[in-house]
């Protein structure tokens, strides 16, 4: 009796004309999937190309003294319009800065907590609470923004600071409003937090347990052990947390406009409670507004600046955490 | 190093009572930050919450928005939302997938590496920059469309989806994959037949919680959907027009003076926090369950 060597009832096992349908079948699967990735290169490269096509007009009019002046106006200039995006640079980084001076170190102690501090049941709780604040949209966080924490800064927190630091010069007259570049930092800052928090969690959680209980038996408190090791041997990673925070903080376009109280205004002041653009806030401002071709243009030359600190701070940290085995990721 | 302010955190230092002082009040404010976050979500929430729901009513889901004054409700918005996302979604999930499994099936580790990097570059773009390249290449000449928003919300959910299943199909265990190809199953037929279907599960939690985020993108939208009358009815006409949506929605009535619009404005973001709420936090119970279940 012969025995079969293709037994047709069984799926998968090898048929008739299975042999070339395989083979054209696994390229056709490693063809697309590879055209599917190469896609996303291209995307890129045709996201750089197209920003740079359309701020050329600007670049080729202000060159790269566009960054270093700070009068943005249609109308002057035979109507031709001067552009500069000082203020919006200042602004940006104010805003930054100030969420991650204040947002860095309460995600990372959030991160401590969840990691290493926190009972491990409370941290199931609470670390899916903080993520939570992450998946609140721009608007909403703006809109919240604008019709309760302003009135609160304008009555209150504002005033507060000014009369205990007002001596410091940034700390100056708070916001008739409440409104401003402080406000928009303290936006920011709830928008940066629950992203470090969960980064430096996963960070703080692929240190070696023997690691941290090697410290404690030796008689470390628990801080010593967090400072000595937790901390000690995730620094590379928390630098690029930061960065990753930082970056998110730069590009925020819609909270930011909404609270910022920048509008025509491109001052500026040292005064953090006043008003002032950031250079997203601004492109979504103007873009639907614009009375010239320069001006598009020059709104093209903010979103390039806008791209090359995207790249920048998302190369810069990728690279930090190369040589770690922790993948970075930012998605919600 | 950095955090030290005395010599070495684990040297000895004999003075029991203050180490155990320092170590209290680091414990604490520790905790006393993940409590502020926690409360900070409690403000947001609950100001939306009590804000938003006195403009809630049958109407307010089944009524377009009077031009002025109080009344109607978002039935354009909440429908043109659900376009935009869903042919987004329509764009971005396919491409997506199939990214995750040319890294995880098909490419070694050097031509993985820059994929990914890419793929994280572009996740890490503001969504203003995706909003501006969409408007150069759809918009500027030729006017928004509904279709521009979806491309621009695809381009946002591509690198989230791919990432996500990307996670999800390295946990389909390898000796699944060995098993058919020692059956003779060709290498396409093993990755269609036996290791997506043991992955779809956490891929869908992946896209919807990608589905989730793009929902409340308001940056791309304001450049390439944000030009319409609020009362417009949805034609489905996503080439020849903006769509109406609930995020531009929210912003405009923020922008508009009268109370009328700003109670529309806190009822429209009471619906997008509880949608977008309601669907992250069931896709991540779901997601945490089917990890399990896979790494088991």
């Amino acid at each position: 009796m012969r025995v079969s060597a293709q037994p047709a009832s069984v799926p998968g096992a090898i048929s008739g004309n299975r042999g070339r349908a395989d083979r054209y079948g696994d390229r056709v699967l490693l063809g697309v999937t590879a055209l599917a990735s190469l896609l996303v290169v291209a995307v890129i490269a045709f996201i750089i190309y197209q920003l740079i096509d359309g701020a050329s007009l600007a670049i080729s009019t202000f060159g790269i003294g566009f960054i270093g002046h700070n009068i943005w106006n249609p109308v002057i200039n035979n109507q031709n319009g001067v552009y500069g995006a000082a203020s919006f640079l200042y602004g940006t980084a104010i805003t930054s800065a100030m969420a991650l001076l204040i947002g860095g170190p309460i995600g990372i102690a959030i991160g401590l907590f969840l990691s290493v501090l926190a009972p491990r049941r409370i941290g199931a709780v609470i670390g899916p609470l903080v993520e939570l604040i992450a998946a609140i949209p721009s608007v909403v966080l703006g809109l919240w923004g604008v019709l309760v924490l302003a009135p609160a800064m304008r009555t209150t927190i504002q005033p507060a600071i000014h009369d205990v630091l007002g001596w410091i010069p940034i700390f100056g007259t708070p916001s008739l409003t409440g409104l401003g570049l402080f406000t928009a930092g303290t936006i920011l800052t709830i928008m940066i937090v629950p992203i470090i928090a969960s980064i430096s969690r996963e960070l703080f959680l692929s240190v070696p347990n023997e690691l941290q209980e090697g410290a404690l038996a030796l008689g470390a408190t628990r801080w010593e052990m967090v400072r000595g090791v937790v901390l000690a041997a995730t620094r590379p990673g928390l630098a690029a947390t930061a960065i990753l925070g930082l970056s998110r903080a730069l590009g925020e376009a819609i909270a930011v406009l909404q609270v910022d109280a920048g509008g025509s205004s491109s001052t500026i002041s040292a005064n953090i409670f006043g008003s002032g653009d950031t250079l997203a806030a601004r492109i979504a401002n103007a873009f639907l507004s614009t009375t010239s071709n320069l001006e598009v243009s020059s709104l093209f030359y903010l979103a390039v600046i806008l791209l090359v600190l995207g790249l920048g701070t998302n190369l810069a940290a990728q690279l930090i955490v190369r040589r770690t085995t922790i993948s970075l990721r930012t998605g919600h | 190093m950095a955090f030290a302010d005395s010599a070495n955190p684990l040297g000895p230092s004999g003075n029991l009572p203050r180490r155990k002082r320092v170590d209290f009040a680091m414990r604490s404010s520790a905790t006393a930050a993940a409590m502020l976050a926690v409360a900070v979500l409690v403000i947001v929430i609950a100001s939306v919450v009590a804000k938003g729901a006195s403009a809630l009513s049958l109407d307010f889901f089944t009524k377009a928005p009077p031009l002025d004054g109080a009344g109607g409700g978002i039935l354009p918005e909440i429908v043109g939302t659900g376009l935009i996302v869903g042919i987004a979604t329509a764009f971005a999930l396919p491409i997506g997938v199939l990214i995750a499994i040319f890294l995880s099936e098909f490419a070694g580790a050097r031509l993985a590496y820059p994929i990914r990097l890419a793929l994280d570059l572009l996740n890490g773009l503001p969504s203003i920059v995706i909003a501006v390249f969409v408007y150069g290449l759809l918009v500027l000449g030729s006017g928004q469309t509904g279709m521009a928003g979806s491309i621009a919300l695809a381009i946002i959910m591509v690198p989230l989806i791919a990432r996500s299943s990307q996670e999800v199909l390295r946990l389909v265990p390898q000796t699944q994959r060995e098993a058919a190809l020692a059956l003779g199953m060709s290498r396409w037929r093993t990755t269609l037949g036996i290791v997506l279907p043991a992955a779809l599960s956490g891929i869908i939690t992946g896209a919807v919680l990608a589905i989730a985020r793009a929902a409340g993108e308001t940056a791309p939208l304001l450049l390439t959907s944000s030009f319409f009358t609020p009362n417009q009815p949805v034609t489905g006409n996503i080439f020849g027009q903006a769509i109406p949506n609930i995020p531009i929605e929210i912003f405009n009535q923020l922008e508009a003076a009268s109370p009328y619009d700003h109670a529309r404005a806190w009822g429209a973001a009471l619906v997008l926090v509880a949608i977008i709420l309601m669907v992250s936090v069931t896709a991540r119970v779901l997601l945490g369950r089917s990890r399990r279940k896979m790494q088991r």
